[in-house]
């Protein structure tokens, strides 16, 4: 199918700008994510892959090909959109059919690759049902089949299951992803939802502010974050900031809190000043050995596990443990912390100081 | 504060069974958390002890007193909103000392300016008082509107999905905020959601509604690790637990249908083969999508494990739940 280069492409709006110079590559097949807040230009860095928006400056290839100031009709990609916009007065198979029969393909050829397509889809029992009277799945599935009938060479999608609950999301997402393992289809997807980024995406760009914070895959992302941004935005609860003063260089592989030593990963940076130690979760962990401490100021159950909120000399933190592990309200406890996860930030600039565990990823930005 | 008993609670409008012969008792000091889909009569039980509606059938004791006959003023309640409805012409001290200056509790005005600052405090809205309610972000409007619930002493507090409306974020800050008020205050709480976070992370009773009936009342534990039925075991949990025949593996006893599997009650290694077709990785944990025949399960692995898609894997249950064919548990 497709495989979309970005090469530093920008988009002003009079004097507002709503993406700045991002550069990045969506591989044949992939599923590929764009993540951030509202306002971070993500939807407008879709709309001018989809031909949408024209770029102020720079390039889009589709296979090779230039094609960021084509017209969309002539780029060959398929838009999914949050609202599924149907045909009401038409029935399924009219639906899924008209995209085809506008571009005056046959009408066996156009009967076939209907049915092609509702199988996939698992739609064929409703083809002859008006779309009015279907439910949200299957209006969703209906949509989807309109965009898959032209065989595009990708997809573009903006959030398409933001206006779906909770339980049926997920569902919804699963069958997505499913679709395309069975496709292959390159795949770009908008998203404010980390937990969905994470979940669906074969790669993920996390944007803030116009700019790309990250590039890389959910582990490498969730694992090895290049800002205070990226940090905070994926998981949840998000990553913990442990804010102090200190210095590090090159080869050191402890820094001081509050008294404590703390081990972290061997440094590869010099920085001094503001500095913030980032630790997730699930890798701050209670225990009487700890002498960094801390008070239990909250306590949430989530079945197996518990959340538990702790004061420490450095902030608030959260730490994910056992919910058989018994913490109380009040109590002061000892903690200790997966050394070899932790990520430093300075403060200042949020960005990632380089170490063993992230270099390789900070790397290729 | 009080403790308040439904007995035998009956509503219907029209053919429909809102809500269906509940008993239930909130204690003194409890946050109860009333959890269920659309429909399951949550809201109207709420509205029912409030006094917008009235029951067909049934009592209503708040503290012992039957007040199934009282107006809703009389009932000593105070409610939050889904829908912050603030008044936008007023300040936040306004809004607050509000239902203070009803004229049912005459209170004295050095006593309503004592309340708001530490209800404003509270809820960390101190440096807003004066502003106008529309100069408010929509955390903050949630946040005086449950502070208009907090300034009165009422015998119950009843909140219907009063964190819906908030971002992902808040919501979690909320969450937090909002148990440490309750439990500060020793306030007795009735709270209505459909987010089972919401009620895992907060309750001290969660009564699980289904179709106008309550199905089970307990601790969030209980339900969790111990729920009667198939119902009551798909509420909490996310993932949801798997639900296969029981047949799929050994051990299963007389009269069971099915074998319900939370995620991460799921041994690896020994037992049935599986077939990975999928690996999520959410950072802290890789989500397991297996096929066991025509059957799908989900389960949890480590971060650090490579499965890859098409790898077989042998899995049993650990801790598994029986039910039988109508769904109830069989122990």
């Amino acid at each position: 199918m497709a495989e979309i280069k970005i090469k530093n492409i920008r988009k002003e709006f009079g004097d507002f700008v709503a993406v700045r110079d991002s550069s990045f590559t969506i591989e044949d097949g992939e599923f590929f994510m764009l993540l951030g807040p509202s306002g971070c230009g993500k939807t407008t860095t879709l709309r001018m892959i989809a031909g949408l928006e024209l770029p102020t400056s720079g390039e889009i290839f589709l296979d090779g090909e230039e094609i960021s100031q084509r017209p969309p009709s002539r780029r060959d990609i398929a838009f999914v959109f949050q609202m599924f916009a149907l045909y009401p007065h038409m029935n399924v198979r009219k639906n899924l059919s008209y995209p085809l029969v506008s571009q005056g393909m046959r009408r066996a050829q156009v009967k076939s690759k209907v049915a092609e397509v509702a199988e996939i889809l698992g739609i064929t029992d409703i083809l002859h049902r008006p779309v009015g009277g279907l439910s949200g799945g299957d209006r969703q599935r209906v949509a989807l089949g309109r965009a898959i009938v032209r065989d595009p060479k990708a997809f573009m999608m903006d959030e398409p299951l933001g206006a779906l609950d909770a339980e049926f999301r997920e569902h919804m997402a699963e069958e997505l992803r499913a679709l395309h393992d069975r496709m292959g289809a390159t795949t770009v997807y908008v998203t404010h939802d980390q937990l969905e980024a994470m979940q669906m995406g074969d790669k993920i760009v996390v944007m803030n502010n116009a700019v790309i914070e990250q590039f890389g895959t959910p582990q490498e992302i969730y694992d090895k974050p290049a800002s205070m941004f990226v940090a905070d935005f994926i998981g949840s609860p998000s990553m913990n900031f442990l804010r102090f003063e200190g210095a590090v260089s090159d080869g050191v592989r402890s820094v001081q809190l509050n008294g404590q030593t703390l081990d972290v990963p061997r440094q590869m940076d010099f920085a001094s000043g503001n500095l913030v130690l980032g630790v997730r979760p699930e890798h701050v962990s209670l225990t009487d050995a700890g002498t960094y401490r801390g008070e239990v100021l909250a306590t949430e159950y989530l079945g197996t596990t518990q959340i538990v909120t702790l004061g420490s000399p450095n902030g608030i933190l959260k730490a994910r443990t056992d919910s058989t592990q018994i913490a109380t309200v009040g109590d002061k406890v000892g903690l200790a912390f997966k050394a070899a996860s932790i990520t430093l930030f300075d403060e200042t600039s949020g960005r990632a100081l380089r170490s063993e565990l992230n270099h390789g990823v900070l790397a290729n930005g | 504060m009080a403790e308040v008993t439904l007995e035998n609670l009956s509503k219907s409008f029209g053919d429909t069974k809102a809500v269906d012969n509940v008993t239930m008792t909130i204690p003194n000091g409890a946050f109860v958390v009333m959890l269920g889909p659309t429909g399951a009569g949550k809201t109207t039980t709420l509205r029912l002890i409030a006094g917008l509606e009235k029951a067909d059938h049934g009592t209503l004791r708040i503290d012992g007193r039957d007040v199934s006959n009282e107006m809703p003023a009389q009932r000593d309640i105070a409610m939050v909103f889904q829908q912050y409805s603030l008044y936008p012409h007023l300040t936040v001290r306004e809004n607050l000392a509000f239902p203070l200056k009803s004229p049912i509790l005459r209170t004295p005005p050095a006593e309503i300016e004592r309340v708001v600052t530490e209800v404003a405090e509270t809820l960390q809205i101190t440096g807003k008082l004066d502003n106008k309610a529309t100069e408010l972000s929509g955390g903050e409007m949630q946040r005086v509107s449950i502070g208009r619930a907090l300034v009165r002493d009422p015998a119950i507090y009843l909140m219907d999905e009063p964190l819906s409306s908030l971002d992902a974020k808040l919501r979690t800050d909320l969450r937090v905020e909002l148990k440490r008020i309750q439990a500060n205050l020793g306030a007795t709480l009735l709270y209505v959601t459909h987010d089972q976070i919401e009620a895992m992370t907060m309750a001290t009773h969660v009564g699980v509604l289904n179709e106008g009936r309550l199905v089970q009342f307990g601790t969030p534990r209980e339900i969790y690790e111990n729920p009667n039925s198939l119902y009551v075991a798909g509420r909490l949990g996310l993932p949801r637990i798997n639900v296969v025949p029981a047949d799929m593996f050994a051990g299963a006893p007389d009269g069971a249908s099915f074998v319900g599997m939370r995620p991460e009650h799921i041994r690896q290694g020994e037992g049935v083969e599986a077939q990975i077709q999928r690996v999520e990785h959410l950072g802290d944990q890789n989500r397991l999508h297996l096929r066991v025949g025509d059957q799908a399960i989900t389960t949890i692995a480590d971060p650090t494990t490579d499965y890859q898609p098409g790898n077989q894997i042998k899995i049993s249950p650990k801790d598994p739940l029986y039910f039988g064919a109508d769904g109830t548990r069989i122990r």
